[in-house]
């Protein structure tokens, strides 16, 4: 076990972050310990996927300051140890690639630049497939899979790196009950193995029952930390706090307000 | 016909044929990322800027070689900075590299008082007038561009295909991107004599398009390319000498015609594996809601009935008419 196993996955505190000089996040604190199934959830435009992106360092900070076990973000450098599946509509690109090899793309935590897989390395790639159930498919383009098939390429790609800590942007938006299902069976795996895990969702479906601990954002703010709550709370007009809302301009995409684009 | 096989006996030839083999083997290997990263302009608008430098090369009196090196990779830098840092589209930003490379290379060439003749020899190629040292300058460079791809193609796949996975699993995503980029910038370099800087994209883009008609996975994809690549180019260059003897059939313009021949002829199978592909993906594993039972069904389904076998759940579905048929004992079932 590494000498800090015991610090909590991730740490932010007093987290803010702004796009084009727009604040965006402001006052985020939180700790996620380890073992811990971390559901992050919010309406849209509330700031959840910004502060996954802050979390895992494609979005700076602009103030506080965020740690991942334990080591300020600014020196870690064991990314072996954090598996991110960003928020993407397909796994295709622009050249047709195989289950596998995006699945095995994963692995690239732990490869050598200039040197073959390893047995090792081939291990945990079957393994990755096989607990998102896509091993008979694992030959196939993954074009030709299912929106849901491909969120589940995308997780097993994450899982290939054998992380600590699995950060999951929106992995169920637009994914079909039986897909969702097998997303949270690879989940509960994972979950198993004593490993970490945030997941952004706009709502739980088949997850609900792995979620230790919600945090609803609301506008850039942490506005409900605690068990998870049911969807009329987390969604509806109805503060489960008596958490004030200051008036901030709502921003309904971030990215759309930077002058000039992209 | 044996004045054809006489040709292979002239050094001139001998040296274009090993540069058009090098050409085609370099520049879909590279090319394979570009499309990828939906950048496959990317050569075209490094082969503009590459005229300007051979327009320095001929003002300085230097190697026109070098210094177009030099600038297409000082060019490919700045288009990929451009694209990076966002200010201005991707496209944009390699539009406005197009313009001004070509732009500045005539202007210059002018200026070195140097023929159109001159300039037209890098912008279409002249692989007849190759010499010992360009072919071994070529073959340097091919040997670089291979190991680099080949070796790093677990981390240019990466980063190519999700630059924010890549990022996060600890790659520097940036430096990869500029390797790319300078990649690219020596390829279009290594090309220039061989089908020249107009025409070089097409090199590095018509073979991995070909490729991808009838490949379904990564590697296939940059190995057939490559394939393409070095068959379009030395048979593009033997078909323009046969041609020769009877009229003036330049072989650049030659090599990227027969790439494109490639890519047509194989885009009908394509269209038909892809169609096939869509008809045989399984059907969701979703209960059947009713037990409904066929009709009469004098025909007997079987692995080679010729109807599409479609796997459903822990059973196959035959499809034919807009029907999906399962065996169900001794009728179908309506699936």
């Amino acid at each position: 076990m590494p000498v800090s196993a015991g610090a909590p996955p991730v740490e932010v505190s007093e987290g803010s972050v702004a796009i084009g000089g727009r604040p965006i996040l402001r006052g985020i604190d939180l700790t996620v310990r380890s073992g811990e199934f971390l559901a992050l959830m919010g309406a849209n435009g509330s700031g959840k996927s910004t502060l996954v992106r802050a979390i895992t360092g494609l979005l700076p900070m602009t103030g506080g300051g965020v740690s991942l076990f334990g080591t300020p973000y600014a020196d870690f450098r064991d990314w072996q140890r954090v598996g991110f599946v960003p928020q993407r509509a397909s796994a295709g690109s622009g050249v047709p690639a195989t289950v596998w090899e995006v699945v095995a793309s994963g692995r690239i935590t732990r490869r050598r630049p200039f040197l073959p897989l390893s047995r090792e390395d081939r291990r945990a790639i079957a393994e990755a497939i096989d607990v998102v159930g896509l091993s008979e498919r694992s030959g196939l383009g993954v074009s030709q899979l299912s929106g849901g098939q491909q969120q589940r390429v995308l997780i097993a790609r994450a899982l290939a790196g054998e992380p600590d800590l699995l950060v999951l942007d929106e992995p169920t938006a637009g994914v079909d009950l039986g897909n969702q299902r097998a997303l949270a069976d690879a989940l509960a795996t994972f979950k198993a193995r004593g490993a970490t895990t945030v997941l952004v969702a706009h709502e739980l479906g088949p997850m609900a029952p792995l979620i230790d601990r919600a945090v609803v954002m609301r506008d850039g703010r942490i506005a409900y930390d605690g068990p998870v709550l049911d969807e009329e709370d987390a969604h509806g007009h109805h503060h489960p706090l008596a958490a004030t809302h200051d008036h901030v301009p709502h921003v309904g995409s971030p990215l759309d307000e930077l002058g000039g684009g992209r | 016909m044996s004045d054809f096989v006489d040709l292979f006996s002239l050094p001139f030839m001998q040296r274009a044929l090993v540069a058009a083999l090098l050409t085609g083997l370099a520049a879909p290997a590279i090319g394979t990322f570009l499309v990828q990263r939906r950048l496959a302009l990317l050569g075209d608008g490094i082969g503009h800027v590459a005229v300007t430098g051979v327009a320095i090369g001929l003002l300085t009196n230097t190697s026109p070689t070098w210094t177009a090196v030099v600038v297409a990779v000082l060019g490919a830098v700045l288009i990929e900075v451009i694209r990076e840092r966002g200010h201005t589209n991707g496209d944009v930003a390699l539009a406005l590299l197009f313009y001004g490379g070509l732009a500045g290379g005539v202007l210059i060439t002018g200026l070195a008082g140097q023929g159109a003749a001159q300039l037209q020899a890098y912008l279409f190629g002249s692989l007849t007038s190759i010499t010992a040292g360009d072919v071994w300058f070529t073959f340097g460079l091919t040997v670089v561009l291979l190991v680099v791809t080949l070796g790093l193609l677990p981390q240019l796949f990466a980063v190519s295909s999700d630059p924010d996975f890549a990022r996060v699993a600890g790659l520097r995503v940036r430096l990869y991107n500029l390797l790319i980029a300078v990649l690219a910038a020596v390829t279009v370099t290594v090309a220039m004599r061989t089908v020249g800087l107009l025409l070089v994209s097409a090199l590095m883009v018509v073979p991995v398009a070909t490729a991808q008609q009838l490949a379904r996975s990564f590697r296939t994809t940059i190995a057939g390319a490559m394939v393409v690549g070095v068959v379009a180019a030395v048979g593009g260059l033997l078909l323009s000498a046969a041609l020769s003897f009877r009229a003036t059939v330049a072989p650049g313009p030659t090599i990227v015609l027969l790439a494109l021949a490639m890519f047509a002829s194989t885009w009908p199978i394509g269209v038909w594996l892809r169609r096939r592909r869509r008809l045989l993906s399984p059907f969701p594993s979703v209960e059947v809601a009713t037990h409904t039972i066929t009709d009469e069904h004098p025909h007997e389904h079987g692995t080679d009935c010729g109807h599409p076998a479609v796997p459903h759940a822990d059973h196959v579905d035959y499809v034919h008419d807009g029907h999906r048929h399962a065996v169900h004992g001794e009728h179908y079932d309506e699936h």
